[in-house]
């Protein structure tokens, strides 16, 4: 076991010293990476929430004018017409234009707004149409090591060592000591708040180790957003969506003959109704919950990060009326009160995710008892499924 | 919408899945497995050893109840023996009392009999006597020369005195 997590250990910091061999310092010959006016903002922004193929640290301009990028090539991995090709992000050369060509097992890519192309067979370079689309290039399915996808290794990492070695101390002790004091109510918060109560006393133990994991991993990784590493793994839509369909398929997995039965034929309604409700539910449990989990954490986080950096590049837009003293003191105040915020977003949007995830996966499991459900004048008791109906 | 489709990078999300899904089943197979079982045998755990205090405590009580009530039934018996020895004590009283006087009465019965005997038996001594004295007293005047009554008179007298001195 010692031997393993050595030989781990070993391979990691190889891992992290090829990539900070490979660390590069390109120049270009504009400097069309400096921001400061307000639509280089906005398109840094927007930049920014996009996933990335490198990992970039800060850009300078040197002395002799030349850009450099500071920061570290990932490795891109893309399943084109011809296979499958690897190579570094460095050999785009920081291009987002679709300029730089990159020939691998005969197939042409060019990096554009984020993402990878593959030429058209026959094309030497991008054309583009009015809007700046490509017209003869297609996207190709890439399995890239992005930037968001070494967020999410890093924090899975960081889970794995925090909570197991938080296991491991349970072994030879019953209070944990140290980091796992921290560590441990919050594993109890998760059980005692989040699980236990939505999901009920007899079915909430099959599904914590999901909640517990989902929860840190939204939560640790809207944190990194915060960071100036500029991670924006929670921000990024194939994220988001890959969380909430894996609460579908548990609560659409482990829903039991009670919960089938209220989505097709809705008992205490009359007849005629109930194909009507049973398309509203299917809808509802299909489309409408996990869209809703998936959208709400991808907004939250997304916009957190408008909004912070839109108030970080006050400084520049705000230099010529407020001065550069007072331009840089207002997006000071403003950008330090809004992470503030931000940290309690982080939070929360983890916590609504996990505990929404609960409260479906609850309602798949809850056991109905429809003649205690009604009251004396025929109306439904308040349930689970009014609260829902608040949350969503 | 069409910006989020055009954001939304399928690779990614299969990238994502596949990562998602391993750290689910490490996590859960190293942490969450280990440490959820670890707190539940400790919740268990406290909550068995408070039951058990709960229960030291009611088996202290209910011990001291016992002796309570049996410090409450050996002060009753304590009582109920003192009493009866009082009574005990009185009714002896009573009785000796009782004894004495009729011993008493009996014994100043027995004495006035004896004098009333006694003083039947002086009489009838007295009885015998006088009838004898009579009898000398007679003889005496017989005797005696009865010539005059002044005599004879004188005689009684003397005689009289004679039985009074006696």
């Amino acid at each position: 076991m010692m031997q393993v997590s050595n030989t781990i250990k070993t391979l990691l910091q190889l891992l992290i010293l090829c990539f900070s061999l490979q660390s590069f310092a390109v120049s270009d010959t504009v400097p069309e990476g400096a921001v400061s006016s307000k639509e280089q903002v906005d398109e840094y922004i927007l930049h920014h929430l996009k996933d990335s193929h490198d990992f970039h640290l800060f850009s300078y301009t040197s002395d002799s004018g030349e850009r450099k990028h500071v920061g570290f090539p990932l490795p891109v991995i893309l399943w084109s017409n011809n296979g499958l090709a690897t190579f570094m992000s460095s050999e785009f050369h920081h291009d987002d234009n679709g300029h730089v060509i990159v020939e691998k097992n005969g197939s042409k890519f060019v990096k554009l707004h984020s993402k990878i192309y593959e030429l058209d067979a026959g094309a030497s370079t991008v054309s583009f149409d009015e809007e700046h689309h490509a017209t003869n290039a297609h996207k190709v399915l890439d399995f890239s090591i992005t930037k968001s996808v070494v967020g999410v290794l890093l924090v899975g990492l960081l889970m794995l060592l925090a909570f197991s070695s938080l296991a491991k101390q349970y072994g030879k002790k019953n209070i944990p000591t140290g980091f796992g004091r921290v560590l441990e109510p919050l594993v109890l918060y998760v059980r005692d708040e989040i699980a236990r109560p939505n999901i009920g006393e007899k079915h909430y133990r099959r599904f914590t180790g999901y909640l517990l994991t989902v929860f840190f991993f939204i939560w640790v990784l809207n944190l990194l957003g915060l960071t100036p590493f500029g991670f924006n793994v929670t921000g990024q839509i194939a994220v988001t969506a890959c969380l909430a369909i894996f609460t579908l398929i548990i609560y659409t997995v482990s829903g039991n003959k009670d919960y089938w039965m209220h989505i097709l034929w809705m008992p205490g309604v009359p007849v005629f109704v109930k194909p009507i409700l049973a398309i509203i539910e299917l809808a509802g449990a299909f489309i409408i919950k996990p869209f809703s989990l998936l959208v709400r954490l991808f907004a939250n986080i997304s916009a957190g990060h408008i909004v912070v950096m839109s108030l970080i590049a006050i400084m520049f837009t705000l230099k010529e009326s407020l001065g550069v003293a007072g331009a840089t003191g207002l997006s000071l105040v403003l950008s330090f009160f809004i992470t503030l915020i931000e940290v309690l977003v982080a939070f929360l949007q983890a916590y609504i995710f996990t505990a929404l995830s609960a409260l479906f996966i609850g309602m798949a499991v809850a056991e109905h008892d429809h003649e205690h459900e009604h009251d004396s004048h025929g109306h439904e008791v308040a349930d689970v499924e009014d609260v829902r109906g608040d949350f969503i | 919408m069409e910006v989020l489709l055009n954001d939304f990078s399928p690779g990614l999300f299969i990238v994502q899945t596949i990562l998602l899904l391993g750290l689910i089943f490490l996590m859960v197979k190293f942490a969450w497995k280990p440490i959820l079982n670890s707190l539940n045998e400790r919740e268990t755990g406290i909550e068995e050893a408070l039951a058990a205090a709960e229960k030291a405590k009611a088996d202290m009580q209910n011990l001291q109840a016992d002796n309570e009530k049996m410090l409450q039934e050996a002060r009753a018996e304590r009582e109920s023996m003192l009493k009866e020895a009082r009574e005990i004590k009185e009714k002896m009283i009573a009785d000796s009392k009782e004894q004495a006087k009729a011993e008493g009465d009996k014994m100043l019965k027995q004495a006035q009999a004896t004098i009333e005997s006694e003083k039947k038996a002086a009489v009838a001594d007295i009885k015998s006597q006088v009838a004898e004295l009579s009898v000398a007293i007679a003889e005496k005047v017989l005797k005696e020369d009865l010539s005059s009554n002044d005599k004879q008179l004188k005689l009684v007298d003397t005689m009289l005195s004679d039985i009074k001195l006696n």
